[in-house]
């Protein structure tokens, strides 16, 4: 079946099975390999995104149910090629990564997170991102990024 | 993992979702947000060979003033419910244990219809239909019919349900009284190994998660304080008449030790 979703602000038409997953879309279909496939189980979160504004879990979610709707993947959340997303900034500033392989989750999970709750507390955060794992056990720094983000995007409001 | 290959229907109504299933007959499954359903063909363990998509069913997600009770559209998200100011004074517990359902990811495309309609006694939201006696309103080709909550959990994933009708409605009776809900886990987004839930309307209702194969009330405890016993005396009982099942979380002697935990705090929690 055709499947059509505006994927970064560009249209992704392609020729999917219905059984294909969005994660699968995105990765294969579309050639963006920046949203990763975790446990597959939709418990880790590394393949989160944002549809529609609110984040995902694209491993558990049909392409054929974004149909005709608006992703956001880890490729497309910076402004431009040459400035970062505040929250992918504080990530860096903040060293909220270890190895990597949840980042992507983290930081569409975290700006899912922000757009809903610009100003949460530490607790509101650890309980915001309660649906990504970082395998590394990192997430003083993490959660301490996500602050830092939102504070950030509160005096640039 | 790759589910078994099906094929794709899009319904835009909930007639154009009946009279798919009237089509395509036991073969046929519903799809809600999919958080339950999903994982299951994922693994296989859920194979259907047609799948009736509800996503642009738009008319069943509201949460309205239904005069005694809350009415919610089986589509309704649980993110919509968690963030409803009628729930949050009409009826507060049903918008707290929305928010302790899965993690941010799963309230944005799980739906309440989904969640009842799927019958895991793992699952949070029917202690609350439970424990406040909610009305759960079916259609199917030959009409609508009422539901009471006690009588539509009847087995492990087995509900009243017919194949062929569809989870319209869920009419919630108004209890703003205090209440409190207690789920025990061992990482933090996941289903509960055993849950307990108080709420006081009128008389004190207690409803437990996973202790047996469909979500249960807890009628010892609610007698019991009924003739005046103590959170702690009446927490004591909360076993009495389950079956918790035995798993790698844990026995059942484990789950039935975690009831009269758990219900003990969520009684204390909610002022008794």
């Amino acid at each position: 079946m055709q499947i059509s979703i505006t994927v970064n602000g560009v249209d992704q038409t392609h020729d999917v099975e219905p059984r294909t997953l969005l994660v699968q879309f995105l990765r294969e279909a579309s050639g963006l390999t920046g949203t990763k496939i975790g446990c597959d189980t939709s418990s880790c979160g590394a393949c989160t995104v944002l549809f529609d504004g609110e984040s995902v879990k694209s491993c558990t979610m049909f392409a054929a149910q974004a149909d005709g709707g608006s992703v956001t993947t880890i490729e497309g959340l910076a402004p431009s090629s040459d400035e970062m997303h505040a929250v992918q900034q504080a990530f860096h500033e903040e060293h909220g990564l270890q190895c990597g392989f949840c980042t992507a989750g983290m930081v569409m999970a975290a700006a899912g997170l922000l757009a809903e709750n610009p100003d949460p507390t530490e607790r509101e955060v650890r309980l915001g991102l309660e649906g990504n794992l970082c395998r590394c056990t990192g997430y003083h720094n993490i959660v301490q990024a996500v602050l830092s983000a939102a504070k950030k995007l509160q005096g640039a409001r | 993992m790759i589910p078994a290959a099906f094929e794709y229907v899009r319904a835009d109504s909930a007639d154009a979702a009946i009279a798919a299933l009237a089509e395509h007959g036991d073969d046929a499954k519903l799809l809600a947000g999919g958080m339950s359903l999903i994982p299951l063909m994922k693994l296989r363990l859920a194979t259907p060979t047609v799948l009736v998509d509800l996503g642009r069913v738009t008319d069943l997600s509201y949460v309205r003033d239904g005069g005694d009770h809350v009415a919610i559209g089986a589509l309704t998200r649980h993110r919509d419910l968690e963030t409803s100011d009628l729930l949050a004074a009409a009826c507060p517990a049903l918008r707290g244990v929305a928010a302790e359902v899965g993690d941010n990811q799963v309230r944005h495309r799980g739906t309440l219809g989904g969640s009842v309609a799927h019958g895991d006694p793992a699952s949070d939201l029917p202690a609350v239909l439970l424990a406040l006696d909610a009305t759960l309103v079916a259609r199917g080709p030959g009409g609508t019919r009422s539901i009471a909550a006690a009588d539509f959990f009847h087995g492990f994933l087995e509900t009243a349900l017919a194949p062929d009708e569809l989870l319209t409605e869920i009419q919630v009776p108004k209890a703003a009284g205090g209440w409190n809900y207690q789920k025990f886990n061992r990482r933090a987004q996941d289903w509960a190994i055993v849950g307990a839930l108080a709420v006081r309307n009128g008389s004190t209702r207690v409803a437990l998660v996973n202790m047996g194969a469909t979500p249960v009330r807890a009628r010892a405890v609610e007698e019991a304080l009924a003739a005046g016993a103590s959170a702690a005396d009446a927490a004591a009982v909360a076993a009495e008449g389950t079956e918790a099942p035995a798993d790698l979380n844990g026995s059942s002697e484990y789950r039935e030790h975690l009831a009269r935990v758990l219900v003990r705090r969520a009684l204390e929690a909610a002022g008794l």
